[in-house]
């Protein structure tokens, strides 16, 4: 076994404990780390001649957390993961108890189990590294820190300064982790160690932690104190207010807290261990790490990157046109270290587009996330010109003009025209097949599709999609370009509508259909977020402007012809667009009533009702379906058209689809995605059951595609 | 099975249930313990022939805790053979404990006892008893809790009562108690509060104002507004997913009051009253619980009426006045329409809205109020209930003899 951790005592007995787990990039919670240090601190605690200890990283960060990914790999089942948790308490318990002093030398980043270590030593130094991040990340793959993390940070900031670094996962960096209290101090980076055995010798009683002290009092009050009882019912109504119930990890969180600051730590430890690992063999975890973790970071590090291609760096590109996408492009590549080229029919335009990154520059340095001279060297990178010859040198340029073929084609053959030959061009479309569009190019093996969303500057996900000719260079370095603009890429093959276009408009669909059938909105509206989406369909139809939906609704018939598949929902875009002329939020009026400007003003939380002349149009029927049975045809509606995706190979990478899913269009993040509320949440056998009962109740557009359903029937799994 | 007959129903008046309340000065075992003495004093009762004392109390700790039933007993000078004993169904616990008290006589495990019960709320306030049901996120999750004003806001919301409706039933309900006082319909039953002395601390119901108008109500802003907005009304809304936001009609004026305040009901068998010379005036014909969905929470009373009509074999037709007590005037609203019962025929004397809700002793109290009305007015029948946290309902008839 490689050795995890080494330490020397000095003359004073001060022993410097360090933590390098050879075998990984970085240390984490492995069982053999757990382990070794175990037998490290028994070590030193034996040793009389160690007066005190300091524990720091031989590695950049000081421990990152639990190791996911060996954890899934253990037997699933309580008793073998219990076991393990209690092994690191029995460790963290032995430390604050032994007698000795112990402190933390946090020397980089602390997350989840890191942190967790770090509260069991008896005083906390961190180095003054800008880098460093210190937080409990868990809650965000479904689990809640299971080392100790909810009972010791409670019994140290209390109960409810605890809550939001726990429910929340909220990140920080020294400074701010030193002024909540998580960590005691914070020196130079090159003192850190030093300024560690200076404090041990100054404190050699300091080996008792407050929670073993008799007498110790949870500060902010007790759990049963009126205070923290108030606490505890708003804490479970903003969390069933912002979760609807969908997210087990912070309701156990809140009950790890509840139960366990009435315990004596060690039978609280048990508690918050118990409710651990029930998370963790929770199918809702399995799926959230898996598109969150493994799947997020595959993406992220370009794991289906092709090889060939030497990587990338981008310092120039241009950008055509500089309406909302384009500006938005612009910014972020110039905030990615980019020299940005952007082009508009008018200089004016063009000028607009840069005072848009001049906006949020301004609102950064306001937040102090920025200093002045870095936002004006940002804002210098963007140049504004109608002149295509500008473009000379440009390594990249994505079009992002209006959703006209004849436009994009003519802007593609000027930008080529003074493009090197390496240079690739991508289109920004979101409609128009990108394999038609690189029928305008002298290239198109340089050309690829870049699907951004809106607004560019906050929307994670980049669709990248292949036409037919784009080559594996252009798509290598077209990821690169994703990843330096620090966004998370899916890879899709040309298609009506790609990937998230297409599912997205189901749901949408699928709300108007039930308003169709006579379901009040009101249930439609509310089933969708209870189903795990941010916005309920009627709504986000409103947003995305039925006028709009109606245009490429009319586009498609005309391009489909006979293809064209009706949706019971079509005739509900044309009521309300020409029936009814509402068309939407931008119209202030849709299937909700917008407040104008002069309600806003009056009453500054005026919010959007739905429209109550619905009710004449698409009268409610007397028995109104259950509301799991409306999430249902929310959900599934959806899942259906990712699976014809799979099948018509659009998209076959089951991790992207996840990632996409809910990056792109906001699918239900508690599922861990498409893929994984089908397979892992629903069941594979169940999802087609259910499915198919769907298509005979409610439509072929519920029909499985007949690929999926024999994979299906042999047992295969879309991540395999 | 014996019959349960009542002997005696009395109440002290309700003090504001604040630091100025009339009965702030008076601790609650003092309360409960002097309207003991009234009832053993009224009628010379040997207390030695009582068998038990079954006490409603909502937050049964601190000065209300320790089986305040048995303590106010012995302070009462009682026979220490009488035993106490203390029930909580939240709101309804004053008429579960007259239920209870009446049960042991009908068992035979009793033949004479005393329903009723106690709560300062000035003193010991609500919540004090925290609770699993309020704090503990295992149940407050599950049981997708919200408080009874978001329940009573989402039943307003529901069935379409506007502010003006809850408004207006709540200037009524100020009207007929005042009209109650000032012609002297509780002059029987309410018992003045004393010091030692014998100076009156209180006699009259102390938060009435019966200048109220719909006018004056209409000031008044929802109580529930914040509540909601921090999550209440979201987690309403996953309970009752038809519903796109809850009006919240509710406030301090059509809800009803905090208050300070005692109730007993004296019950017996026939033999063991006429042994001591008492006069049944009417018996419990018949009584109910029910569980009802526990985030609208206050949906109880119809069932629980329908279930003690059954029970007594009655059809909603044979009451003739009708009492629920006016936790919010969404409630009564929701029971008169489901029962078909005209405003006539229900809360006649006013309630909660006007006169106030001392938790625990407020069902002994109105059950006192309706047989007072039922011998004033010569009626017979009158089914008492009320509307309970954690989604119950609890209901008892009585009938005249």
């Amino acid at each position: 076994m490689q050795t995890i951790f080494t330490h020397e005592t000095d003359r004073q007995g001060i022993a410097v404990l360090s933590w390098n787990d050879i075998g990984a990039p970085v240390n984490s919670l492995a069982q053999t780390a757990v382990s070794a240090f175990a037998a490290a601190m028994e070590t030193l605690l034996d040793d009389e001649s160690v007066r005190g200890i300091v524990l720091t990283s031989g590695k950049a960060d000081f421990v990152v957390g639990a190791n996911l990914k060996e954890i899934q790999t253990m037997p699933q089942d309580a008793t073998t993961l219990l076991s393990f948790v209690m092994s690191l308490h029995r460790v963290l318990r032995r430390m604050e108890l032994a007698g000795k002093p112990v402190v933390a030398a946090l020397n980089g980043t602390a997350l989840g189990g890191g942190m967790e270590v770090a509260l069991a030593c008896h005083y906390r130094i961190a180095a003054d590294n800008p880098k460093a991040r210190f937080g409990f990340p868990e809650v965000n793959l479904g689990l809640l820190p299971g080392g100790g993390g909810t009972q010791r940070l409670a019994r140290m900031l209390g109960v409810q300064a605890a809550m939001p670094w726990l429910l929340q996962a909220t990140q920080v960096g020294t400074q701010e982790a030193q002024a909540a209290g998580l960590i005691d101090e914070v020196v130079a980076a090159t003192d850190l160690i030093a300024r560690a055995k200076q404090w041990l010798l100054e404190n050699p009683a300091a080996n008792v932690q407050p929670w073993d002290k008799k007498g110790f009092r949870l500060p902010g009050g007790d759990v049963q104190s009126a205070k923290i009882a108030q606490v505890f019912m708003g804490a479970e109504a903003m969390l069933r207010k912002k979760t609807m119930g969908n997210y087990p990890a912070p309701q156990r969180i809140l009950q790890a807290l509840y139960e366990g600051c009435q315990l004596p730590l060690d039978q609280a430890l048990q508690v918050e261990a118990r409710y651990f690992v029930e998370l963790l063999l929770s199918d809702q975890s399995t799926a959230m790490i898996r598109t969150f973790f493994v799947a997020l970071q595959d993406a992220n590090k370009l794991k289906n990157r092709p090889q060939e291609a030497e990587k990338k760096r981008f310092r120039k590109i241009g950008v055509l046109g500089a309406g909302m996408m384009g500006a938005g492009i612009a910014y972020s590549s110039a905030m990615s270290g980019m020299q940005v080229v952007l082009l508009d029919t008018s200089q004016t335009a063009a000028e607009k587009g840069k005072d848009y990154s001049a906006g949020l520059l301004n609102k950064r340095v306001a937040r102090k996330k920025m200093t002045a001279e870095k936002a004006t060297a940002v804002l210098a990178a963007i140049h504004p010109t109608t002149d295509f010859n500008d473009l000379s040198g440009c390594e990249l340029v994505i079009e992002a003009v209006f959703e006209d073929r004849n436009i994009k084609a003519d802007v593609t053959a000027k930008a080529e025209a003074v493009l090197g030959a390496e240079a690739i061009f991508a289109s920004n479309t979101s409609t128009l097949p990108i394999t038609g569009l690189a029928q305008a190019s002298q290239r198109p093996q340089q050309f690829i599709g870049l699907h951004f969303f809106s607004p560019v500057d906050k929307m994670p996900l980049v669709e990248v999609i292949l036409g037919e000719q784009t080559s594996d260079h252009t798509l290598a370095w077209a990821l690169d370009y994703v990843q330096q603009l620090k966004k998370t890429p899916v890879t899709v093959n040309d298609s009506r509508g790609f990937y998230t276009s297409r599912v997205f408009r189901t749901y949408v669909l699928e709300g108007m259909a039930l308003l169709q059938e006579g379901v009040e909105p009101a249930l439609i509206e509310n089933a969708g977020r209870m189903a795990g989406m941010p916005v309920g369909p009627l709504a986000l139809s409103d947003e995305v402007s039925l006028e709009l939906m109606d245009r490429i609704a009319s586009q498609t018939r005309r391009d489909l012809g006979d293809a064209y598949i009706s949706h019971p929902a079509d005739s509900v875009v044309q009521t309300m667009v020409h029936t009814l002329g509402r068309i939407g939020k931008k119209s202030a009026q849709g299937f909700y009533d917008y407040p104008d400007a002069e309600t806003l003003a009056d009453n500054k939380d005026a919010r959007k009702l739905l429209w109550p002349g619905l009710e004449a149009h698409y009268p409610p029927v007397q028995q109104q379906p259950d509301v799991d049975s409306v999430k249902q045809r929310l959900l599934y509606a959806q899942a259906v058209e990712a699976l014809h995706c799979y099948a018509e190979g659009v998209i076959t990478n089951a991790y992207e689809m996840d990632i996409g899913s809910v990056l792109g269009w906001g699918f239900a993040a508690h599922t861990g995605g498409v893929i994984s509320f089908i397979e892992t949440i629903e069941g594979a056998a169940a999802f087609v059951q259910q499915a198919d009962r769907l298509a005979e109740r409610c439509g072929g557009r519920f029909r499985l595609p007949e690929k999926v359903r024999a994979m299906i029937a042999e047992g295969r799994s879309f991540y395999s | 099975m014996s019959e349960a007959y009542i002997f005696d129903a009395l109440r002290t008046p309700r003090g504001k249930g604040k630091k100025d309340g009339s009965l702030h000065t008076v601790t609650p075992v003092n309360l409960m313990s002097g309207l003991l003495q009234s009832l053993q004093q009224r009628h010379a009762l040997d207390t030695a022939q009582l068998d038990d004392v079954v006490l409603g109390c909502v937050e049964p700790v601190m000065e209300q805790g320790a089986d305040i039933a048995r303590t106010a007993v012995l302070m009462a000078g009682y026979d220490q053979q009488c035993a106490g004993t203390v029930v909580s169904r939240f709101c309804a616990s004053g008429l579960e404990a007259v239920n209870m008290a009446a049960a042991k006589v009908k068992a035979g495990e009793a033949s004479l006892t005393i329903g009723g019960g106690v709560e300062c709320m000035s003193r010991v306030p609500m919540g004090a008893g925290g609770g699993a049901y309020y704090n503990d996120p295992a149940v407050t999750d599950r049981l997708s809790f919200v408080p009874q004003g978001i329940s009573a806001d989402l039943i307003a919301t529901l069935h379409g009562f506007s502010r003006t409706d809850v408004d207006a039933y709540a200037v009524e309900s100020q009207r007929r108690a005042q009209q109650a006082w000032d012609n002297g319909y509780f002059n029987r039953s309410v018992i003045p509060v004393t010091d030692q002395f014998g100076n009156v601390l209180l006699a009259q119901d102390e938060l009435m104002r019966p200048q109220t108008t719909l006018e004056s109500l209409s000031q008044l802003t929802p109580s529930f507004i914040k509540p909601g907005e921090l999550g209440f009304d979201a987690i309403a809304r996953q309970v009752y997913p038809q519903v796109e936001r809850i009006h919240h009609v509710h406030h301090a004026g059509n809800s009803s009051g905090i208050v300070d305040g005692a109730a007993a009901v004296l019950i017996g068998t026939e033999d063991a009253g006429a042994a001591l010379g008492l006069k049944p005036r009417a018996r419990i014909h018949a009584a109910a619980s029910v569980g009802s969905e526990p985030t609208i929470m206050l949906t109880g009373p119809a069932p629980s009426a329908r279930k003690a009509l059954k029970n007594g074999r009655m059809q909603a037709s044979d009451i003739d006045l009708w009492e629920l007590n006016e936790a919010f005037a969404a409630v009564v609203l929701l029971f008169m329409q489901e029962m078909n019962i005209d405003h006539n025929r229900i809360n006649v004397n006013g309630g909660a809205i006007a006169m106030g809700h001392p938790l625990g002793a407020t069902g002994a109290m109105i059950l006192g109020t309706v047989l007072d009305e039922l011998e004033r007015t010569d009626k017979s029948t009158a089914l008492i209930n009320l509307c309970v946290g954690g989604g119950m309902g609890t209901a008892t008839i009585i009938e005249r003899v």
